[in-house]
């Protein structure tokens, strides 16, 4: 893999990532302009677990908010279904 | 740089797009067999479908200089009604024996439920019993990592099969990793909105490294974009990785897993 620093790689993707952050908040505004509430829905929930994993300090936040969006495994599933 | 897109639904592409991928560097597409976007009404659909899958779309193809190979079964969405799909099974060895088939693809899980779970195990043991290679769909969205884990259990419990010899595709942050450790190819699809980006599949590159992975675009009739793999190609490049490493990945890769099929033959270009 290219050796590149950190800054390297902020330097290259500061501007895309500002660019999605502010698409992510502007969206989010438009929800809270609209009329109604959506701080019940399940969806809702998942996006702000998903702002907690890409804000948190450490790697994979990727994966984590991958998660987030993830509906949850069973490791007895073949049991329950009888396969 | 020449590339194979190893999943794409040229069905569902025009002539246009044809030009567009030879004019790009494809040489080779594979086209597992998928759900139209309408639940077909009886068998016969299938089998006019495999038909085009196996006759006329290598055609239309090589009229571009690309070499089409295709993969047999049924989708998962269809695969929820097990009777209608035990039908559909049956004529697959008609088509799995054609010069153009690699295996037994896309099949898989869609809302993991039991009959599609039922219908998998029936399409698993087919493969088994064949010695054919697979290609497996994981589900959309949030029903991705449960369904990708299942498929996972279900293979761990058949010793028949060489993991070698078989794909997970549309891989992304969360079941990359469980697939290329089980000793499986991982596919990742490149899509607009949904699947992953040519940034996210470059990062996923990175931190797994290039062995056993194949990027796709999976294009059909929704939205999707056919160069999608050359999408990658310039992410890499934009990153400044060699082009021996990009080559491996939309080159290489493919290359290494269809030739465990014994009806790929690969015409390399003068």
């Amino acid at each position: 893999m290219p050796a590149s620093s950190a800054t390297q790689v902020l330097d290259r993707e500061f501007l895309a990532i500002r660019c999605r952050l502010l698409d992510l908040a502007a969206g989010m505004d438009r929800v809270d302009r609209a009329e109604g509430q959506v701080a019940d829905d399940p969806r809702w929930r998942q996006i702000h677990q998903a702002i907690d994993a890409i804000a948190s300090p450490n790697g994979s936040r990727a994966e984590r908010t991958q998660l987030a969006f993830s509906l949850p495994y069973s490791e007895n599933w073949r049991h329950e279904y009888g396969v | 740089m020449h590339f194979i897109d190893p999943h794409i639904h040229i069905a569902s592409r025009t002539t246009d797009d044809l030009q567009a991928l030879a004019r790009a560097g494809c040489l080779v597409v594979g086209e597992p067999a998928f759900w139209m976007g309408y639940d077909r009404s009886g068998v016969n659909s299938f089998h006019d479908y495999f038909r085009q899958l196996t006759e006329w779309e290598p055609k239309r193809a090589a009229n571009y200089g690309i070499q089409h190979y295709a993969w047999m079964g049924i989708n998962a969405k269809e695969a929820e009604n097990v009777a209608f799909a035990k039908e559909v099974i049956a004529v697959l060895p008609e088509f799995l024996d054609r010069p153009n088939v690699l295996g037994i693809g896309e099949v898989g899980l869609n809302k993991n439920t039991k009959n599609e779970v039922c219908t998998l195990l029936e399409l698993i043991d087919l493969a088994a019993k064949r010695n054919e290679q697979m290609l497996f769909h994981t589900p959309h969205l949030a029903d991705k990592y449960q369904g990708t884990r299942m498929i996972l259990d279900l293979l761990r419990g058949d010793s028949r099969m060489d993991r070698s010899r078989v794909c997970i595709d549309h891989c992304e942050e969360h079941t990359i990793r469980m697939v290329l450790d089980g000793g499986y190819w991982a596919g990742i699809t490149l899509y607009p909105t949904t699947k992953a980006t040519p940034e996210r599949t470059a990062d996923m590159v990175e931190i797994y490294g290039p062995e056993r992975i194949l990027v796709n675009s999976s294009a059909d009739w929704g939205p999707s974009d056919p160069l999608a793999v050359p999408q990658f190609t310039f992410a890499m490049r934009r990153r400044g990785h060699p082009e021996s490493l990009i080559r491996q990945v939309v080159y290489d890769n493919p290359l290494t897993f269809f030739n465990q099929s014994v009806h790929f033959n690969f015409r390399r270009p003068d």
